[in-house]
């Protein structure tokens, strides 16, 4: 019978916010009042952020009207890879703290994180063939994100391919850290290869190579697709907490007859 | 330049479609798993 992840004690002396968040019945008490708010706030940060960059933006210089393709496929990227340095956090906690919750939220993250890197593929695909004149290369940063993709997907089989909960958990969080050295690969492919792909246009230490015009509905739209992610993860993880203390309920009340 | 709405398009159309899909699929799941919770809790 599968272990219940409910049932595995946290070690006592550990401590700090996220040990403190690893107890799913707390998790449970801090996610669902917030739950609808961030959805909100999610929504209407989205919907502002494509409209914005579909209608109102700025045409570019050079690409033309194809630069709108940006604002989907620039946040889906920075969400791809976001979401798989979570799950490799997630897994190492899931391997040294052994925290019930981590090998939950690694579980909930795949299937969202897949379904953007497949938005960030198929947008950037469908932006080549007007630029490059062809949906796909086998560009470094086109690889890459491909590779990325597979490991999601290889993250979600790999859960799943156990009769013991446990041991895929396990396996899977070994592929996820191993696979976490994509994505610096991910980041500098263009600096390493010379590619056809874009360099960065917006980096942490050299600011951002755009108009504001063309800035600001970016930022909206990526700010939208991380709290669009973090809430469902958030409310995919409070389902399976959820469904878990129910299968513990019904096993409960079948013993006692 | 080539025309690039259907290109255009089809990106929006597409990360649309899956935001749309997932958040509805995820609403659907929480609700079903509150609901089977509360019902288990009362038995």
């Amino acid at each position: 019978m599968n272990e219940n992840v409910l049932s595995r004690a946290v070690p006592a002396k550990t401590s700090g916010w996220l040990h403190y968040f690893a107890n799913p019945g707390r998790f449970l008490r801090f996610v669902q009042p917030i739950l609808p708010w961030t959805a909100g706030v999610s929504l209407i940060l989205t919907v502002a952020g494509l409209v914005w960059g579909y209608e109102f933006a700025p045409a570019d210089w050079q690409q033309g009207d194809a630069a709108r393709i940006m604002y989907v496929h620039v946040p889906a990227a920075w969400v791809a890879m976001s979401g798989y340095a979570m799950l490799a956090v997630c897994s190492l906690f899931s391997i040294v703290w052994r925290h019930p919750l981590a090998d939950i939220a690694a579980e909930e993250i795949g299937p969202v994180g897949a379904g953007f890197t497949f938005v960030c593929l198929v947008s950037g695909s469908l932006w080549g063939k007007p630029m490059w004149g062809a949906y796909w290369v086998w560009d470094a940063r086109l690889t890459s994100v491909l590779v990325l993709f597979f490991l999601y997907l290889g993250h979600i089989a790999l859960i799943r391919a156990f009769d013991n909960k446990t041991h895929g958990y396990r396996a899977a969080a070994i592929l996820a850290l191993a696979g976490a050295i994509n994505l610096p690969i991910i980041v500098y492919s263009v600096q390493w290869w010379n590619t056809l792909h874009q360099g960065n246009t917006i980096s942490i230490s050299g600011g951002a190579k755009i108009y504001m015009t063309m800035l600001y509905p970016l930022l909206i739209s990526t700010l939208g697709f991380y709290l669009s992610f973090l809430t469902m993860v958030c409310a995919r993880v409070a389902a399976a907490v959820c469904e878990r203390k129910t299968a513990s309920a019904l096993l409960a009340a079948a013993e006692r007859g | 330049m080539q025309n690039t709405w259907p290109f255009i398009n089809g990106a929006y159309g597409v990360t649309t479609i899956f935001l749309v899909a997932a958040a509805w699929l995820t609403f659907a799941r929480y609700r079903r798993a509150l609901a089977r919770l509360r019902q288990a809790e009362t038995q």
